[in-house]
């Protein structure tokens, strides 16, 4: 595979704030790389140097071995985290008027029924629910027919029927070979759709790689779930000893164990006569990854 | 510059305003409204009292013309003696007096000025030598309309391209249009080119709907009329181009059409000649298009000016449109 974008130090200031500080990695053709990080983290500004729509203080942004051009618009999709489009126009001409601004162009009505539009093709896009929205941005990103596509927090605000409708697409669009970079700050999201992930956190990355190779880069256990009560806590205090295989966190309702031997932990909890009937085992999520990187959770 | 390019958002740009229908029928009503309501304010029963233009009062030997009831006489200098014959031509002025000429000027078509004649002849003016001036009377509203014509066409433009262009930057749509390969030029042309076509077309509505109203005075060429209004038009859509380039928020661009706005309305002789105003009021207004075009648009209509009278304004509009244009198209910012 070889890399479409290559970004090397990138450098971006708003008064005293450092956004984007020192930020270099590479996107290869055909995946999904994933931007991933909390809010105010830098994700947007990062993806908007490389849609050529800030200019970064410091650093290069090479697509395809040559700095970014004029052509390069021809080239790219581009969906921001937030826009409106013009009032009074309906979803169609609004496809059309994108359309029209453009040399090469993809097929409109494909790009209809593979973004699902036909139901509201004839509103007025001021009219739409979130959900219907997001599509129509897509279709608009896709019109150009582009190599390589930016998505700006796409389900950030949709419900979860939506966001799941809206990851379809997104694997439509991973089938044909284009290239994507997504930002998210939902882990499972990125979990989901991305081959390559890059968490940041104060403008700086702080982990890269396959989502997998992450996660067992940094964990080889899974956790329990119970959940919480006066008579589990007065167990486990009594337990505290024993356990010490297990590291214990306490969330509002709920307590995990981290464990790298379930059997074992399973026995010596059914030992101190503790109820696992609200027991649940989960692996290591990017969540997680988050929590042990920055020592905070990824959302407040 | 993509034709293409161009062409789709200036399609977009037409269709957004023409659905628009509250904004659209503003755009129809306001003007009419304001004509009708001064049409009505001026029509109705006026004072009964008739109007003296007086030259060298000063000098006046105490003729008992002047002490008749329900004349106002009015102090006119020398050197205005050619416009107060302007106003005796349209009907102003009843009457013009030059005392130490012993000559005095009535219009042959005014009932009051005939009445004033008569009793001129009979309170010791007998002597003064009668000057013939000829022409219909000139009612406010067809004074007016030219100028309201005009400032219609300055809200439209300033607002529907400084206004507009700025809530597309705040909401995004700007950004979005920047991310394809549209240029500045591009989609600045097509703002300026699809709110020119649209004031014209309004403007052309207005005019229609009240010459079959009320019917005004036209006694120019339309095409010089339409000359003016097109350049004038494109005046101020430019000027609305230097707001549109950088400001941010609706507030902002809200207050500085305002303070481009009134100033013009008020300073440009839509409402009141500005002879009577301090010379270097009138000086200041020539820096306002709508000045030019109330001008020239009123001298066509009223007077049936050619082009040569009207041409200095029609420099004035062609030099500010090029400076405006050309201020904001460098200025533009996407973001
Ligand atoms: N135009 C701007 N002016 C000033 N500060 C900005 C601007 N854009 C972003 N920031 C700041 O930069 C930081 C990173 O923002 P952003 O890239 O939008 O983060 P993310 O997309 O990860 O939420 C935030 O603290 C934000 O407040
Ligand atoms: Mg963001």
């Amino acid at each position: 595979m070889s890399s479409i974008l290559q970004v090397k130090q990138l450098h971006k200031q708003f008064d005293q704030l450092k956004a984007v500080n020192g930020v270099s990695f590479e996107v290869d053709e055909g995946m999904c790389l994933g931007l991933l990080g909390p809010n105010g983290a830098g994700k947007t500004t990062t993806v908007e140097m490389l849609e050529a729509i800030k200019i970064p203080d410091n650093g290069s942004i090479q697509y395809r071995g040559a700095p970014l051009n004029e052509e390069f618009r021809n080239k790219a999709g581009i969906m921001f985290q937030s826009t409106a489009l013009q009032d009074f126009i309906t979803v169609r001409e609004s496809l059309e008027l994108f359309q029209q601004l453009y040399p090469k162009v993809s097929d409109l009505e494909q790009l209809i029924q593979d973004c699902a539009l036909g139901d509201f093709l004839y509103q007025e896009t001021a009219k739409l629910s979130g959900g219907q929205r997001q599509r129509v941005l897509l279709a608009i990103a896709l019109v150009n027919d582009p190599d390589i596509i930016f998505l700006d927090e796409p389900t950030t605000g949709l419900d979860p029927q939506a966001r799941h409708n809206f990851w379809q697409l997104i694997h439509k669009i991973k089938q044909k070979n284009k290239t994507i970079v997504l930002t998210t700050h939902y882990m499972d999201e990125a979990y989901e759709l991305c081959d390559k992930i890059i968490i940041m956190d104060h403008g700086e990355i702080i982990a890269q790689g396959s989502p997998r190779d992450l996660l067992s880069e940094h964990f080889n256990d899974v956790v329990i779930k119970l959940q919480k009560s006066d008579e589990l806590e007065s167990k486990l205090m009594t337990l505290e000893e024993e356990l010490c295989s297990m590291s214990i966190t306490r969330h509002e309702s709920w307590v995990e164990m981290q464990t790298s031997d379930v059997n074992q932990a399973v026995k010596q909890l059914l030992a101190a006569e503790i109820s696992l009937s609200s027991m649940q085992i989960r692996e290591r999520t990017l969540d997680d990854l988050f929590l042990e990187l920055t020592g905070k959770e990824l959302r407040t | 510059m993509r034709w293409q390019r161009f062409i789709s958002i200036l399609k977009a740009r037409d269709r957004e305003f023409v659905r628009d229908r509250s904004a659209l029928a503003w755009n129809i009503l306001f003007p009419l409204l304001i004509i009708f309501g001064f049409a009505y304010a001026f029509t109705g029963d006026q004072l009964d009292q008739y109007k003296v233009g007086v030259i060298h009062q000063s000098e006046n030997n105490e003729i008992s013309f002047y002490s008749t009831q329900y004349i106002h006489f009015i102090d006119i200098n020398e050197l205005e003696r050619t416009t107060a014959i302007d106003k005796v031509k349209r009907h102003q002025l009843d009457m013009l007096l030059e005392v130490d000429k012993k000559r005095y000027w009535v219009n042959d078509s005014s009932p009051s000025g005939y009445m004033l004649e008569k009793v001129l002849a009979g309170s010791g003016g007998e002597g003064y030598q009668k000057q013939r001036v000829q022409g219909a009377q000139v009612r406010y509203v067809d004074w007016l309309i030219p100028g309201v014509l005009g400032m219609n066409m300055m809200f439209s433009a300033l607002f529907g391209v400084g206004y507009v262009v700025v809530r597309y930057r705040k909401n995004g749509v700007l950004k979005r249009l920047k991310a394809t390969p549209l240029s500045a030029l591009e989609f600045l042309s097509a703002q300026v080119v699809s709110r020119l076509w649209l004031i014209m077309a309004i403007t052309s509505v207005v005019f229609i709907g009240c010459d079959l109203l009320i019917g005004f005075s036209m006694a120019g060429s339309y095409f010089n009329l339409f000359l003016v209004y097109a350049l004038g038009a494109f005046s101020m859509i430019s000027m609305g181009l230097i707001v549109a380039a950088r400001v941010k928020s609706e507030e902002m661009a809200g207050g500085l059409l305002n303070m481009m706005s009134w100033p013009m309305m008020f300073l440009s002789g839509v409402w009141f000649s500005l002879e009577g105003l301090h010379p270097w009021v009138q000086k200041l207004a020539l820096i306002f298009p709508l000045t030019h075009i109330t001008q020239a648009a009123r001298v066509i209509m009223l007077d049936g000016a050619g082009l040569l009278v009207i041409l200095p304004n029609l420099v004035a509009l062609l030099v500010m449109s090029v400076i405006f244009l050309l201020l904001g198209v460098l200025l533009f910012r996407w973001e």
